[in-house]
């Protein structure tokens, strides 16, 4: 979180290619959304953590979700994959569409195919930096007529990796760095050509460098896949996110975009938070 | 003297004597170590090695029967245990609810405090009275059902050290549950499992009270596994027993033998497990 | 404490699945076919393929020691005959050997292995430390026949020549210490016996006593005691129940000690008072007996008394395994 205390208009860089300036109300968006979430509740347990939440993440655009921690934002992300299943006490009401295909109808590794995440602190599996990539393809199967050889160095380039690891694929992946190990899980990620990329906080751990570098591939990215990114750190959505969702918490304060979001903020949590007097 | 010179005095002598003790307990093993070294290499030979044991009297026996029998018997007994073991330690890893894992565990410890000849004894019901023989199946069970515990217990910690985040990671690319364990965890654990299994071996290796009444012992080659099988452990013994200088220079060399192969595995499971721990991912 | 696995059914929770019978049945035909089904009940089988053994050996041994119990009874217990001609057995001789033996080893191995054990654990360097376990626990990897040699061939000649007359002749008005001196007996067999479970004293007791917490030691040092007061008054108390659990888990695995007791205790199934006499204990009279028991009755007496041994084992063990937990447990209960 920003240490500063500005008093609005915040005077962040942002987006210079925005969507419709007028500020909308939170809710569903026209066709263009390639993932629709409506009126999603959230429990651990006997434990409410996000309510009624209700938003669109626009196709091949990136939608940044921000908020104070424990907000419920990454709590959000990992219903998108259902990757919450994996925990005993998690339950989800409500709807969520890929593509217009309610995603609980289908079948959750097919999902997970085509949702794909890259998580807060890399986690290569202990094997080569060539496996780690390829591991996604021996899982699901991949098109016969290229060669895994083929099909890794493309992930690999489009993470903006190649280069660094084309001489030594079959070295660790823990010989990496962690900038480049996070860039590897997102080579990974890619590899299976999924439809929306979910990166849970990708940049929390790297040093500005590495940040930088791996912001610029989601501009590259965006091209051929959804972008659907948590951050707690407000400038990143600025600089790369087209639209932007204010979480608080586990509701969905404010959805716009980015621009509107930081400029014009409807909702006076939403300039709060903004501005710096909590978080 | 004074309260506080006395006080002193105690305090260095008591520390003194616990360095004594401490000193004791590891002069044991050197000198353990030590004896069977001169004793054992006396007679060590490759002739000892290769020949089967000859008539007392007659020079040139051998053990080597006593060897094969003994891996025979690791044999049969990581075929069983290991593989239970295993599975049982991935179920218990990545399967299960509270109160049948529970039980697992807890039968698991109630079978490793067994004596071992309570479990020669259990062989001996279950195997060698329906079979009417001796062998080498009914040695090698009783090792098996010796290995389980500890095998399930060192899978299990080992694959539960593997973190979370990368489970999640193999699941986001679309793996199934069982795909996931056996590509990522199962590998990323395999070192601490594998030292777990080369530990057992090496434990049951040195075992002779369960096999006394299973697979017994056979002067000759035994054929297959359903004979009565030479063991090194037994061997030993019943050469330690008897009336003989020779065998008693024998059993010395035997001793020898066990005594390098089971140091040798357990210092070597210990070694590539330390170094796993220092290659560990930063 | 339940399985701490991410991994779960992915259609039993979250979305409710197709209502009715069948639906559930087509769900779960769904994670069938995915593997993750089969896996689970793989693992199963093989998880509960232990129990089964366990709960099998059990029933073995009870079933395998049904003559003895009909005649017998509870005084098989308490009877010192062995009498193979007219079939008469008691256990009584070798309940107590087992028990001397282990006494004796006990008294000899608590102190030197605690004692150790404090050495190691606030003593000596950290490095140290390590290497030293290290090498004892190497110990707990020795073979018993090859304890049992070196029993045979080296102890028991010592005690025969030196030690037995020396005790003899300075504590010779102990009825422990008299008697013809054979240097197998009692007293080998508690010696080797303590050799052998050292290293389980040493290990257990290290830990608990490096799970205390660092405060308590602090304090007591702060009050003015000697490391060695701050360690006997403060430390050890506290870890007390650790150390006696690794005692329980020290005399259940003396009770079922066979190769090195049978090699040197004589083998003599008599109540001596003395330990330089010879005896027998129960693990070392099955090892010795069994392939040779003429008749059924000899047999399954001696299975009775691998029954009997089995359970204090288990209890022993069971009861170690609380009072370690509670040790360990309360060393990691810091704020």
């Amino acid at each position: 979180m920003g240490s500063s205390a500005k008093p609005a208009p915040v005077s962040y860089p942002v987006m210079e290619n925005p969507a419709p300036e007028t500020s909308r109300p939170p809710g569903p968006r026209p066709t263009a959304a390639k993932m629709a979430v409506s009126r999603l509740n959230f429990y651990y347990g006997a434990r409410q953590v996000l309510m009624d939440v209700s938003l669109s993440a626009a196709a091949q655009k990136i939608t940044a979700l921000i908020g104070p921690s424990g907000c419920g934002k990454s709590t959000f992300l990992r219903t998108l994959n259902r990757m919450y299943e994996t925990v005993r006490q998690a339950r989800a009401e409500g709807e969520i569409k890929l593509d217009g295909e309610d995603i609980f109808a289908l079948d959750v590794a097919q999902l997970r195919r085509r949702v794909g995440m890259v998580f807060q602190k890399s986690n290569p599996f202990p094997k080569t930096i060539f496996e780690n990539v390829a591991y996604g393809l021996r899982v699901n199967g991949w098109d016969r007529s290229r060669t895994m050889k083929d099909l890794v160095e493309q992930s690999l380039r489009r993470a903006a990796l190649w280069d660094e690891v084309k001489d030594g694929l079959h070295k660790s992946a823990y010989a990496l760095s962690g900038g480049q190990q996070q860039r590897l899980c997102i080579a990974r990620a890619l590899a299976v050509d999924p439809e929306v990329l979910l990166l849970d906080e990708p940049c929390s751990a790297l040093d500005p460098i590495a940040t930088a570098k791996i912001e610029e591939l989601l501009f590259s990215l965006k091209e051929q896949c959804t972008i659907i990114i948590v951050t707690h750190n407000m400038q990143q959505a600025a600089r790369v996110a087209e639209y932007t969702g204010f979480f608080l918490l586990g509701r969905l304060i404010e959805f716009n975009a980015t621009r509107t979001i930081f400029t014009k903020p409807d909702k006076r949590e939403t300039e709060d938070y903004l501005t710096g007097r909590f978080g | 003297m004074n309260r506080r010179t006395w006080r002193k005095v105690v305090n260095g002598v008591m520390l003194g004597l616990t360095g004594v003790c401490a000193l004791a307990t590891v002069s044991v093993l050197f000198f353990i170590l030590g004896y069977l070294v001169l004793n054992g290499g006396r007679y060590l030979s490759w002739t000892f090695l290769t020949h089967l044991p000859v008539p007392v009297g007659e020079t040139g026996g051998g053990m080597a029967n006593a060897i094969v029998g003994s891996g025979k018997l690791l044999l049969v007994a990581a075929g069983v245990g290991l593989p239970v073991g295993f599975m049982g330690g991935v179920y218990l890893a990545e399967f299960g609810g509270r109160t049948f894992p529970f039980l697992v565990r807890y039968t698991a410890d109630l079978l490793n405090g067994v004596p071992s000849i309570v479990m020669g004894i259990f062989a001996y019901t279950v195997v060698v009275l329906p079979m009417h023989s001796f062998s080498a199946v009914a040695g090698g069970l009783a090792l098996g059902a010796m290995l389980i515990p500890i095998v399930l217990r060192s899978t299990e910690e080992f694959m539960r050290a593997v973190p979370r985040s990368m489970r999640e990671g193999a699941l986001a690319l679309g793996a199934n549950k069982w795909r996931a364990i056996a590509t990522v965890v199962v590998p990323a654990a395999i070192r601490g499992i594998a030292t777990g299994m080369l530990l057992s071996l090496a434990r049951v290796a040195g075992e002779t009270a369960p096999l006394l009444f299973t697979s017994f012992g056979n002067p000759y080659w035994s054929s297959g596994f359903r004979q009565p099988t030479s063991s090194l452990p037994v061997m030993i013994y019943t050469y330690a027993i008897s009336a003989y200088d020779d065998w008693h220079r024998q059993a010395w060399a035997a001793g020898l033998v066990l005594l390098a192969l089971v140091l040798a595995a357990n210092i070597g499971a210990r070694m590539i497990l330390s170094r796993r721990m220092s290659s560990a991912r930063g | 404490m339940g399985s701490s696995s991410i991994f779960l059914d992915n259609t039993r929770l979250g979305h409710p699945t197709p209502p009715g019978a069948a639906g559930r049945v087509r769900s779960w035909i769904r994670r069938l076919a995915s593997g993750d089904e089969v896996a689970h009940i793989i693992t199963l089988i093989f998880a509960a393929s232990i129990v089964l053994v366990t709960l099998l050996l059990v029933l073995e041994l009870y079933r395998n020691s049904a003559l003895p119990r009909h005649k017998f009874g509870w005084a098989f217990f308490v009877t010192s005959i062995w009498d193979p001609v007219f079939e008469n057995f008691g256990a009584l001789p070798f309940i107590y050997g087992t028990l001397v033996t282990s006494a004796v080893a006990l008294l000899i191995a608590v102190p030197l292995g605690v004692g150790a054990a404090i050495f190691l654990a606030e003593l000596a360097p950290p490095r140290i430390s390590d290497a030293l376990t290290f090498v004892i626990e190497l110990l707990a990897a020795v073979p018993s026949v090859i304890f049992g040699m070196l029993g045979i061939f080296i102890l028991v000649p010592i005690l025969r020549i030196y030690v037995e007359p020396f005790l003899k002749s300075t504590l010779g008005f102990l009825p422990l210490f008299q008697g013809p001196m054979f240097g197998v007996g009692f007293l080998a067999a508690g010696l080797v016996l303590a050799i052998m479970v050292v290293p389980f004293i040493l290990s257990v007791s290290r830990e608990v006593l490096l799970a205390v917490p660092v405060e308590q030691r602090e304090a007591a040092l702060a009050l003015g005691a000697t490391r060695w007061e701050a360690t006997w008054k403060v430390v050890v108390p506290y870890a007390r129940p650790g150390i006696l659990g690794s005692v329980f888990l020290a005399l259940a695995r003396a009770l079922g000690e066979t190769m090195a007791v049978t090699m040197v205790i004589g083998n003599d199934p008599r109540i001596s008072a003395s330990l330089f006499a010879p005896g027998y204990s129960i693990a070392a009279v099955i090892a010795n007996e069994f392939t040779e028991a003429p008749g059924d009755l000899y047999r399954q007496s001696l299975i009775e008394m691998g029954l009997v041994l089995f359970i204090l084992t288990f209890i022993l063990n069971g009861l170690a395994r609380l009072l370690i937990l509670a040790t360990t447990g309360r060393g990691t209960e810091r704020a």
